[in-house]
């Protein structure tokens, strides 16, 4: 299984490695990264693999969500299967 | 493969365009509850809706989670309740307050099916059991009721239609300290479909499956920024667009529903290709109508915008999923649309262009409070105009209207929630009691002899 990470808000020094730290925890594995700065905005997305993850994604992504509020980002777990839906055919 | 502009186009429609699975509703078939005595067929309805929904609502949330998608509804429609009465009609409100309690104990909004279908006569048990729905809706929190009155393939039932004439005064005088909310929860129908997921005219047919996950989509907040985005479009690109979005927001809601179904273990039904607005700014049809170049819903030209608004809606959603049902249109309720809402207080709006509106869209008069002194034969009246809309059109159209007791044009009624506010709009004061009391059957159309 696999999911997509959104990472979004105000640039801020260490938001790498605070959140990707936190996913090799959970057991997530992240296959692939990319990142931009537009102004002082920070948009980082990740696709990670959840075979190895502890627990459910449900709970990875309201822990994600709690861990964004406590870094000032807006952080979202969703798996990769809504977005074949909705934007493929 | 998607691309990164996907991802967050995705997360922009749910966080800034209220992008949202609507409802997850759960029809359960009723009819192997049907006992010797109504106390019995009350607490075996009980147990049952309680075991199949058991995990509806904790289902509903981990989809949410895992898909980033909200999931603001989660209901349950039942076999309509007048076909497990027929033996005691008279004790029917037993199974209303049973379905009412499990619907508490599981924590779901609605469940719908408190029902009767008389479209071609009413039996004596379902006159008894028509009349009990005042009282119900009265007592009863989360149920919601609905009686279908007519179809193209049968024609109208009008001594039906006479009697719901009372039923929505009843209801409406019943719960008049809350503003009538009782007639917010009961709607008739003309051609009533057996898997519609949206309330209150949910229930569960007798022609489906035992157990099923119908999924209503929405989204007229995304189908308005995708407008948005391109205010120089002609009509046929933005149509274009509109199938676009269309497709785009079924697609999450084909997803929800499969993957709901096999977790609750229960068959994959339909998904509804509504777009159904809530009060809330940004989340309205009357929006999308104005984007397209209208001042205000209401005025000329409102209908075609809403038939090609409509009709796109489809045309995208039909593509996007396997299996399409229910209503599949836009809603046009008055009160749960912060756009008609502004309309009708503008007087921009009458009922009798939302009567128009309603040729062309999915349901019908839907969520307007009327004067509390409109004589029931004016009401009944009502519902026989737009019977006859669904009748003659081959399509659903339904009444969910609320006489505002001891209110007067103007004034408003507010239910606060989805449910929303209306101002009280004005019916012509003609007096159509002659043609109501008449009684008997208007019969079927022309083209409904197929065979």
């Amino acid at each position: 299984m696999k999911a997509v990470v959104t990472v979004t808000g105000k640039d801020s020094k260490g938001i790498i490695a605070k959140v990707s730290t936190f996913l090799s925890e959970k057991g997530a594995n992240i296959e692939d990264i990319s990142q931009t700065i537009m102004g002082e905005y920070f948009v980082m997305i990740m696709m990670v693999n959840l075979d190895e993850l502890k627990g459910e994604l449900s709970t990875l992504a309201k822990e994600c969500a709690t861990l964004g509020k406590q870094i000032g980002m807006t952080i979202y777990v969703q798996h990769e299967d809504i977005f074949n839906a909705m934007h493929s055919i | 493969m998607f691309t990164k502009k996907d991802v967050l186009e995705t997360i922009a429609m749910v966080e800034e365009e209220h992008l949202d699975i609507r409802t997850i509703t759960m029809g359960i078939s009723l009819l192997s509850c049907i006992r010797d005595s109504a106390e019995e067929t009350a607490l075996s309805v009980y147990n049952l809706v309680c075991r199949k929904a058991e995990n509806i609502v904790k289902t509903a949330s981990d989809l949410s989670r895992e898909y980033g998608i909200p999931i603001v509804n989660k209901r349950v429609s039942v076999t309509p309740v007048s076909l497990l009465t027929a033996s005691f009609p008279e004790k029917a409100p037993l199974i209303g307050k049973a379905l009412d309690d499990a619907a508490c104990t599981l924590g779901i909004d609605f469940l719908g099916g408190y029902s009767a279908l008389v479209h071609k006569g009413m039996a004596e048990y379902e006159r008894i059991f028509i009349n009990t729905i005042p009282e119900v809706l009265a007592s009863t929190k989360r149920l919601c009721a609905s009686v279908n009155v007519g179809s193209t393939k049968s024609g109208i039932n009008m001594e039906a239609v006479k009697l719901m004439g009372e039923i929505f005064k009843r209801v409406a005088e019943l719960t008049k300290e809350e503003d009538s909310l009782g007639a917010a929860k009961l709607v008739a129908f003309c051609n009533a479909v057996e898997d519609n997921p949206f309330m209150a005219g949910a229930f569960h047919g007798v022609g489906e499956a035992d157990t099923v996950i119908n999924v209503g989509v929405s989204g007229p907040g995304v189908v308005k920024h995708a407008l948005e985005q391109n205010p120089y479009a002609d009509l046929t690109e933005a149509a274009e667009i509109i199938k676009r979005t269309a497709f785009k927001i079924t697609r999450a809601g084909q997803l929800v529903a499969k993957e709901a179904a096999k977790r609750l273990q229960a068959q994959f039904g339909i998904v509804d290709l509504s777009l159904a607005p809530t009060p809330a700014v940004g989340d309205s049809v009357a929006a999308i109508l104005e984007e397209l170049g209208l001042e205000v819903v209401g005025g000329h030209g409102t209908t075609v915008a809403l038939a090609m608004l409509n009709d796109a809606v489809k045309k995208g959603g039909i593509m996007a999923s396997s299996r399409v049902g229910g209503l599949s249109g836009a809603f046009i309720p008055v009160s749960e649309d912060i756009g008609m809402i502004r309309a009708a207080e503008a007087g921009k709006i009458s009922l009798d262009k939302l009567e128009a509106m309603t040729s062309v869209c999915s349901v019908g008069l839907d969520m307007i409070a009327v004067p509390g002194d409109t004589p029931a034969t004016t009401i009944s009246a009502i519902l026989a105009d737009e019977a006859a809309i669904g009748m003659i059109n081959n399509k659903t159209t339904a009444v969910r209207i609320i006489p505002a007791i001891g209110k007067k044009v103007g004034d408003q009624v507010n239910f606060g929630g989805l449910l929303g506010r209306a101002p009280v709009m004005p019916v012509h004061n003609s007096d159509s009691s002659r043609f109501i009391l008449r009684g008997g059957n208007i019969p079927a159309p022309i083209h409904s002899f197929k065979n």
